[in-house]
């Protein structure tokens, strides 16, 4: 069952939703892409429909949402600290369902990984209400279907939006009464049921020592430029620094702050001392690959990788992670060694 | 805020010690439990954080020993008695003590690497009976740099100890050995390999070194303890920084037998 909104009916959900949720939706961002007279997508607050981009990929995901770019999780002073506020508002995020699947990862990580909960994160999750955006079709480079994250049953709504209005259908009380007063249509959300881009996926018990010191990774010492754009843009990246920072006019007064951070860019392994454990290009791009489809799923069952392509989508050195994992496939079909 | 893992607590210097010309010993007042091995996360407010091995402990306080060699370690350099550093934790598994009682145990440190583990080299020098034989290996970069020498000397009394630098630079005045830890270890005899644990922390190369010495002379890898040193940040399997294939050293670590060990590349 579902139901069937003009495009001014849905505006009035939003507006609803409005009241007590800051609403997410990937939006353009006119002449900001990666090439000349190019749109930029980015998760931004949206009051209408129409602001939704909903035919293409949004060009970052929506992690910032709750993993912010930057974050301050305290202030200081002489006296001692204060934990920064967040705002009181719930949150709504219009998301496809790859980026569902990668929410799960998130979770795992700043949830389930170690003996505690991340305080940060958490606090930002609770507030978080998902509507699916169906994607009608595979877009450029995805991978969604080889990584099996194609598909979820994990939202609160899940909508068709097209210039003609919004289809729906709920998975919640509060979104079922309402959207109540509605036309009531069939409506089941599709998936997509095949890529363009197949990739074949290693089983991780093929995996074996002589693929981390295989010669394939040579070729990112010429190619990846390290610049991290690929985990900037991944959904399932969660890695970060915390650093201080004071104040000018009172260098005893600051703030603790927690940002992102890359395996891809220098500084992320190296200990006070100077002493760095992974050096080149090359050996950055093997860690980054075998947590994606590998040391991930040994510890928590699942692949991190989601497939959106995103990284593909971004590298300014055309290096595709789908390629990648081909090739690490090929090599291990033809026994993993290269006599080194 | 209570729930709140991440934000450290104040806590008072009772007392500072230079070790070295670059190694402090901090006494610092702390109430709850602690084991051999973990490590806390030192703090000072607008400089950052840093992950530091707990080199001993008491009643009402923590011993932390450390070297200047960064941004934050320069600022607690400064720090003296009655000032306060900021620590959170503590995290890591650490060493089970257990593991080596009626055992042959051989402890073998490099420079630093003598802080994780001097409050186990206390211990079962204190209680020796509590071992079967004791060896302790001690290497330095040269004598200035020797760490908790009244220390190693109530060692020696109950522990066979052989401390060496890398180079005396010709010093008079200095009567233990000259060489890597490497070169010594042959000096330790084992008459029952079933019997041994070895505990081996230092730099990445020392560990990797000593503990194919003891590969070499059959010590299986189930019996060779490392710890690892990586760039712990939040200290809790969040940051990312640490990891290791599928291994958080924070929270699986920062101490392993070798048959893990081996399995960790960068």
């Amino acid at each position: 069952m579902g139901f069937k909104l003009s495009n001014i009916e849905f505006n009035d959900i939003i507006k609803e939703l409005s009241k007590n949720h800051k609403v997410y939706a990937p939006k353009r961002v006119e002449s900001r892409g990666r090439f000349s007279d190019t749109d930029l997508i980015l998760y931004k607050e949206i009051e209408a429909v129409e602001e939704i981009v909903y035919d293409k990929k949004s060009t970052y995901s929506p992690k910032e949402i709750i993993t912010p770019i930057t974050q301050t999780m305290f202030y200081f002073n002489e006296d001692g600290y204060k934990e920064a506020n967040i705002d009181d508002k719930k949150i709504v995020i219009f998301i496809r369902p790859c980026d569902i699947n990668a929410l799960r990862r998130l979770d795992t990580i700043f949830l389930k990984n170690g003996d505690t909960e991340d305080y940060y994160y958490k606090r930002l999750r609770e507030k978080v209400t998902i509507i699916m955006i169906e994607c009608k079709e595979s877009f450029e480079n995805c991978f969604c279907v080889s990584m099996k994250s194609n598909k979820t049953e994990k939202y609160d709504l899940a909508v068709r939006i097209s210039d003609e209005g919004v289809l729906c259908t709920s998975n919640t009380k509060e979104f079922t009464e309402l959207l109540s007063k509605y036309k009531e249509v069939d409506f089941k959300p599709k998936f997509v049921k095949k890529n363009i881009n197949v990739v074949n996926v290693p089983n991780i018990t093929d995996i074996n020592k002589e693929i981390f010191n295989h010669e394939m990774w040579d070729e990112f010492n010429a190619r990846c430029i390290a610049c991290g754009r690929c985990t900037t843009t991944c959904s399932t990246c969660t890695c970060f620094n915390t650093t201080d920072l004071h104040y000018d006019d009172n260098p005893n007064s600051g703030e603790r702050r927690r940002t992102w951070a890359s395996c891809h860019i220098d500084g992320f392994t190296t200990m006070a001392g100077g002493h760095n454990f992974r050096k080149d290009n090359a050996s950055r791009m093997r860690f980054k690959a075998m947590h994606k489809i590998y040391d991930y799923q040994k510890r928590f069952g699942e692949n991190m990788c989601v497939g959106c392509s995103r990284c593909d989508d971004i590298c300014p050195q055309y290096i595709k992670f789908s390629s990648t994992i081909n090739k690490i496939s090929n090599v291990l079909k033809e026994g993993g060694k290269d006599g080194k | 805020m209570e729930n709140n893992e991440l934000i450290p607590k104040k806590h008072k210097i009772l007392d500072v010690y230079a070790q070295t010309d670059l190694d402090i010993t901090y006494i610092v007042e702390y109430h709850g439990p602690l084991v051999v091995g973990t490590f806390l996360q030192v703090s000072i407010p607008r400089v950052g954080e840093a992950p530091i091995s707990v080199s001993d402990f008491g009643d009402g306080f923590v011993e932390l020993t450390i070297r200047k060699v960064g941004t934050l370690t320069d600022e607690i350099y400064n720090l003296n008695k009655g000032d306060y550093m900021y620590l959170r934790g503590p995290y890591g598994n650490g060493f089970d003590i257990n593991q080596y009682k009626n055992k042959h145990l051989i402890v073998v440190t490099g420079g630093t690497g003598l802080a994780p583990v001097k409050q186990l080299v206390n211990y079962f020098s204190d209680n020796k009976n509590e071992v079967k034989k004791f060896d302790i290996l001690l290497g330095f970069k040269s004598p200035k740099d020797v760490l908790f020498k009244d220390s190693i000397a109530k060692w020696k009394k109950n522990a066979n100890v052989i401390v060496t630098v890398d180079s005396a630079n010709a010093l008079k005045t200095w009567d233990d050995k000259e060489g890597l830890v490497t070169e010594f270890i042959s000096e330790f005899k084992v008459k029952d390999i079933d019997e041994v644990e070895v505990i081996v922390v230092g730099s990445p190369l020392m560990m990797k070194f000593t503990v194919l010495e003891f590969l070499k002379r059959g010590i299986p890898k189930s019996k060779i303890w490392v710890s690892f040193e990586r760039k712990m940040s939040c200290g809790v399997g969040k940051c990312g920084h640490c990891k290791i294939d599928d291994t958080y050293v924070c929270v699986d670590g920062p101490v392993f037998d070798f048959v893990k060990g081996e399995t960790l590349i960068d």
